[in-house]
């Protein structure tokens, strides 16, 4: 027997791959924010990876440094030392900003390293680490800094001396590591009027400056402005210990919030990108919703324009099975027309999008399975008005 | 279904059809009696709301009939009720149609439409389109074979038409009205090839029609009128040969 459905797309093909390839751009657009997820998922398993720590010291009862704020003193990365199983420690902050490249503003994650600790970026794409004590920085490639570039942040310009890749924030941002010490300033060394303002108000308060201690408001004055505060230390741990274990000794005796890698994972994956994760499965649901009512549509309005044909099909004793096939068949086509041009223009935009979007062999394996189920649904209303059709409805009469 | 040449290829007896129930009936046919031969062209004629129609679907097994006997070739497939459960597959095996248009499927070449029933019937797609070809060759547009339909005229059309309602070899080919878009030429040669095929197949055909033109070239003639038939004898005009531009 032959494919009416195939001998039918032939002789209309056009229409077809024109209904197709809109088809493919609303599939396209559907496996996009599918990359896109994919994509957050995957900056944020980057970003731990990336950051070469076994363990995150954090303030207590925050989810911090990623999805909560968290501040800790800079020199408790020294009594971790002690313990132990730690192997390396090394204070680390996190701030994301505006920075401006150019004409144009960048957001990107200042982050600041301790040279050769856990946190710095571990591969180079080209350039150098970090030498200096201050003022040169190591680049994601992203940002679209090159070697010898200047950055501005806060008060400061920043040489750039590396870049690296895939070097991103949970958000997608892409990072740029200084020295800890001028991200503490950045970060948390307020500014001149304030300084001027915060040292006038102590030295009127009669508490703070109490006569007959001449040292005392200045010595308050010294502690407010400090700015000895780090978001979090990163641990490395000694070979032959479990990271568990001694996350468990560092919440015990250090009394610190202590994450390992897995419940990092957690927490940037099922806490901080959980809503983003909904909304794009809203959406996903809704694009698959009107793939699904465009191809049913299109596929009922194909076979209106072919009732006389269809009942003349009957008169000579096609079975239902039969026209039902090349509606059914027609529809997968037009599925797999869809797909193959939606699977296309996703790979080709992809690089477009400003945040990464990964596009996975598995979801494009399930989008396919989808794709043809939906169609598969999709042609159920154009094959009852098939089978309604009264081959009479040839004879006329 | 073979064709036994002793046998009429079709015989109704006491045929009839009520559409609704009750009050609102309809008999649309009271008691129509009808025989044709292997080979028989005849014509089937009457006023409009007479019961052709009606009677062509019975006979097509399209709508079942209310009472009555239909046999084809000697073999009751119409008893009270349809011998066989499904009537589609009678007039896949049975039954050719021709009707006023060819309606013939725009995305199947010549040879695919001839050969689709026969492939429907199941039929391998070699056979089936070597049926075809010979068909295509018997009635003048072999050379046509791999053409798509809208490249035809209307006469080849029809003729395209005729030979897929040959393809399966029934006993009977049921045509409606086949000459109704066409002019006179072209009408009279539709009536002779379908004449020359109903010799060559040993197959009855019954072609209903209004058309003046048509009516004087049959040798019977069936009147219907009020839901029954009445026979009469043709004339059996001799036909002219088909005008050139058509074959």
């Amino acid at each position: 027997m032959i494919s009416l459905a195939g001998r039918d797309i032939l002789h209309s093909w056009g229409k077809y791959v024109f209904t197709g390839l809109g088809l493919g751009l609303l599939i396209g657009v559907t496996l996009s924010m599918a990359g896109i997820y994919r994509g957050m998922v995957d900056d944020g398993k980057a970003l731990l990876a990336n950051s070469g720590a076994d363990l995150w010291v954090v303030q207590r009862d925050t989810l911090g440094p990623y999805a909560e704020p968290s501040s800790l003193r800079d020199d408790i990365y020294r009594s971790l030392l002690g313990l132990p199983g730690v192997l390396r420690a090394a204070n680390v902050t996190y701030l994301t900003m505006q920075i401006q490249h150019g004409s144009q503003d960048a957001r990107v994650m200042v982050v600041g390293i301790e040279r050769g600790g856990p946190g710095e970026p571990r591969y180079l794409i080209a350039g150098r680490q970090i030498e200096r004590a201050h003022y040169e920085a190591v680049v994601d490639v992203n940002t679209g800094f090159k070697l010898g570039d200047r950055i501005r942040i806060r008060r400061h310009d920043y040489e750039i001396v590396g870049l690296t890749r895939r070097m991103v924030s949970a958000s997608g941002d892409p990072m740029v590591f200084i020295p800890l010490r001028d991200a503490q300033e950045a970060q948390f060394l307020k500014d001149n009027d304030v300084i001027v303002n915060e040292r006038a108000r102590v030295r009127t308060n009669p508490v703070l400056n109490p006569p007959g201690l001449p040292g005392m408001a200045e010595t308050i004055s010294r502690s407010q402005e400090s700015s000895r505060m780090v978001n979090a230390v990163l641990v490395q741990t000694a070979p032959g210990w479990a990271a568990e274990e001694v996350a468990a000794t560092i919440r015990r005796w250090k009394r610190l919030q202590t994450y390992t890698v897995p419940q990092m994972e957690d927490i940037l994956i099922a806490k901080l990108i959980a809503t983003s994760a909904r909304q794009i499965g809203v959406f996903l649901v809704i694009l698959a919703v009107v793939s699904a009512a465009i191809v049913s549509f299109i596929i009922y309005t194909m076979t209106l324009g072919k009732l006389r044909e269809i009942a003349v099909l009957k008169l000579i004793g096609a079975r239902d099975r039969t026209i039902a096939a090349m509606i059914l068949q027609e529809a997968l086509g037009l599925g797999l027309i869809g797909f193959m041009v939606g699977k296309t223009v996703a790979t080709l935009w992809a690089p477009y999008f400003p945040k990464y979007v990964l596009l996975e062999p598995g979801d494009a394996v399930r989008g396919f399975a989808a794709v043809m189920t939906l169609c598969a649904i999709a042609s159920t209303l154009a094959i009852r008005a098939a089978l309604r059709v009264d081959p009479a409805a040839a004879i006329g009469g | 279904m073979s064709i036994s040449p002793a046998q009429p290829a079709i015989e109704v007896h006491g045929l009839r059809k009520r559409y609704g129930t009750g009050d609102a009936a309809v008999d649309a046919l009271k008691g129509v009696d009808l025989t044709v031969a292997p080979g028989e062209v005849v014509g089937l004629i009457g006023p409009s709301g007479s019961g052709k129609s009606t009677l062509l679907k019975c006979l097509g097994a399209v709508i079942e009939p209310s009472a009555g006997r239909i046999a084809l070739s000697g073999k009751p497939v119409y008893d009270g009720g349809w011998r066989n459960r499904d009537p589609r597959a009678l007039r896949r095996d049975s039954i050719g149609f021709v009707f006023q248009a060819p309606y013939l499927i725009p995305f199947l070449d010549v040879t695919d439409n001839v050969a689709l029933p026969l492939m429907l019937a199941g039929r391998s797609n070699r056979e089936a389109r070597q049926r075809a070809r010979e068909l295509l060759t018997a009635l003048q547009v072999d050379h046509r074979a791999q053409a798509a339909i809208s490249q035809l005229s209307g006469g080849e059309q029809q003729r395209v038409a005729i030979a897929r309602a040959l393809a399966n070899q029934p006993p009977i080919v049921l045509a409606d009205e086949p000459t109704a878009p066409l002019d006179s030429e072209r009408a009279l040669a539709v009536v002779r090839i379908l004449n020359e095929m109903a010799q060559h197949y040993q197959t009855a055909i019954i072609v209903v029609t209004h058309d003046e033109k048509i009516i004087p070239t049959f040798k019977r003639l069936y009147h219907i009128r009020d839901g029954q038939t009445y026979e009469e004898t043709g004339q059996g005009a001799t036909l002219a040969e088909p005008p050139a531009k058509d074959r």
